[in-house]
């Protein structure tokens, strides 16, 4: 079973066999990755996929990603921080939603969201979701403890490129342009005693099949080290490529979903998200194939959750799924997924 | 037939558990129980939702139905000990499967974490049946940590592989004698549930092949079925497979020559 023409066994797939798929255009082979990934999918997940939602502290940055609407030099992002009294009311309004688990965002800023600022903000998150992740700059070991003791069980940080050349390219000023500070985070991050560490590329940087190779290796390289801890994928995509001047190379669907089917099936127990950044139809034809965790009803913008929209053009990433979280429970009700809304609960972290 | 399963005093007269995640919707589980006869189900803490009532898996789960609290998702034994109080406390009584996992990539459970969990929550007055990977010494330790059973696994969890760990099984079965041994893990089919029942596993416990059927409550009724044939043939003590047919002149039959 699962042998296919080329000789690739799809049960034991090895970072060369990776290789090689990524290299080839193969209808067939595709079609017979797609069986085996969500087989293999709902043999270890069920049909459950888990729900959550950003919720954004502050969006001040001293980084300048070319391709980030947060970044530092941009004037027409209006720079705001939320008070503690303001993230609890944010929080309130998010968990009124009936999310249950929330990644808590902001920017890279040592002097607007210091560490204990954000500790500050996870303890008052931690009042309205029984789980609790961050997606911040790259934080000391000690500084990770110190969130995990907290109430933190998830980091989300995404290496953007592993091409270190393109990396020092795209990421003009700021702390973030030491590559190995942020390559070496996930280490940190483990060794803090952090359950959940999720990692990912930014698709269209380069060339997506070195990247998503290392990635995987870099991957592989943490669940041996670290075998504990609960690694997740991310695949977000550049939306607007036609952008020549920093020559970001387009991914396609086909080979996003080659890219999500190979990743099932390299890491068969690896949780994989989908982001509102993929448009509704694409998410939801793509959720068969390996996806267990999708943000629904996001706000990518400082405050959102209490304004009450949803959808901003000065959010970090312009939003390509409108949906609530109501209407994205409904969607995979419909298709016969269970909708997983509290999927930990805390239990004080030590 | 009288051939109740006795747990920690409790009678069982079905011996096929079931476990309550991986369905599509809750209606499915508990569709599936009832078709199953199961009286015993696990539920992973983690997916309980105290707030929510509608949805809570808990008003799924027939009435007189056992429920045994996992401690999905513990990484040591401190870990799973926290979930299980938390458990207790917020009134889903004292039966706790112990799962500790610390190995994302195969979900093998840490035997030595969960014989600590064990000692620490059967003083505590938990009735607990640990998840254990097969081994004899494991095994005993967890008796003398006051276990009410033990779970072996059957192959890796949702590989639906069947007994590949049968000779291993076979050893708890043979000289685990105190407590019942309960099957757990990679039971993908009916006819596994069988096998693992012929051998004189006492009890077995699925989840993912039932869940993930087409139709899972005519799946876990198949599994009942499957589990109920098992435990008949073994009490019927059914004769060995007998590898070669025997030779129409014995090998012992020198002794007997006049």
């Amino acid at each position: 079973m699962n042998k296919c023409l080329s000789g690739i066994d799809l049960a034991h797939l090895t970072i060369d066999d990776v290789r090689r798929i990524f290299s080839h255009d193969d209808r067939g082979l595709l079609e017979e990755m797609a069986h085996a990934a969500r087989e293999l999918t709902r043999r270890q997940f069920g049909r459950a996929i888990s729900l959550y939602a950003p919720l954004y502290i502050a969006n001040y940055c001293e980084n300048e990603c070319v391709y980030c609407g947060f970044h530092a030099s941009s004037k027409i992002i209006p720079r705001s921080k939320l008070t503690m009294d303001e993230i609890d009311r944010e929080c309130a309004a998010l968990a009124a939603t009936g999310i249950r688990s929330c990644l808590i965002l902001t920017g890279e800023s040592r002097f607007h969201s210091s560490p204990q600022c954000i500790r500050d903000a996870c303890v008052i998150a931690g009042r309205y979701f029984p789980y609790v992740a961050i997606e911040v700059y790259p934080l000391e070991e000690d500084e990770y403890r110190d969130l995990y003791r907290a109430g933190v069980d998830g980091v989300t940080l995404y290496q953007e490129t592993y091409d270190r050349a393109r990396y020092d390219e795209l990421h003009l000023a700021g702390p973030k342009k030491v590559y190995d500070y942020r390559v070496e985070a996930p280490d940190r991050v483990a060794r803090s005693g952090v359950r959940h560490i999720s990692m990912g590329v930014l698709l269209g940087l380069t060339d997506w099949r070195q990247d998503i190779i290392a990635l995987f290796q870099h991957v592989r390289h943490l669940e041996r080290t670290y075998p504990g801890v609960e690694f997740g994928l991310a695949f977000p995509r550049l939306r607007r490529v036609a952008d020549d001047e920093h020559r970001y190379i387009e991914v396609t669907d086909k080979e996003m979903l080659k890219i999500m089917c190979a990743a099932r099936l390299f890491f068969p127990r690896a949780g994989i998200s989908m982001s509102t950044r993929e448009t509704p139809a694409f998410r939801d034809r793509i959720i068969e194939f390996g996806v267990t965790k999708m943000s629904a009803g996001s706000s990518t913008r400082v405050g959102g959750y209490v304004e009450g929209a949803s959808d901003y053009d000065d959010g970090q990433f312009q939003v390509f799924d409108p949906r609530t979280f109501d209407e994205v429970k409904a969607m995979l009700i419909a298709k016969d997924f269970d909708p997983v809304v509290t999927d930990w609960r805390n239990i004080v972290n030590s | 037939m009288d051939d109740k399963l006795l747990i920690a005093g409790r009678e069982f007269t079905s011996r096929f558990f079931l476990g309550t995640g991986k369905f599509g919707n809750k209606s499915a589980m508990k569709e599936a129980i009832i078709a199953s006869g199961s009286q015993l189900v696990t539920v992973a803490l983690r997916r309980i939702d105290l707030e929510d009532t509608d949805e809570n898996i808990l008003s799924f789960i027939p009435e007189n139905t056992t429920i045994m609290v996992n401690t999905s998702g513990a990484r040591n034994s401190d870990e799973a000990v926290r979930i299980a109080r938390i458990a207790r406390d917020a009134g889903y009584g004292d039966w706790i499967k112990i799962e500790v996992i610390n190995d994302s990539r195969y979900l093998l459970p840490d035997n030595q974490e969960t014989i600590k969990a064990a000692k620490i929550l059967s003083s505590e007055g938990f009735v607990v049946l640990p998840y254990m990977s097969p081994d004899l010494y494991v095994a005993k330790a967890l008796v003398d940590a006051g276990a009410a059973a033990v779970m072996p696994l059957g192959s890796l969890i949702g590989s639906n592989q069947g007994l590949k760990m049968r000779a291993l099984i076979e050893v708890l079965i043979e000289e685990i004698t105190e407590v019942p041994i309960v099957v757990d893990a990679g039971i993908g089919r009916p006819s596994h549930a069988a096998e693992a029942m012929e051998i004189g596993a006492d009890a077995v416990l699925a989840n993912t092949a039932v869940a993930d059927a087409e139709d899972p409550p005519l799946m876990a009724q198949a599994f009942a079925k499957g589990v109920e044939a098992g435990r008949m043939a073994y009490l019927a003590r059914m004769g060995q497979q007998r590898a070669t047919a025997r030779a129409s002149s014995p090998l012992t039959g020198f002794l007997y020559d006049e």
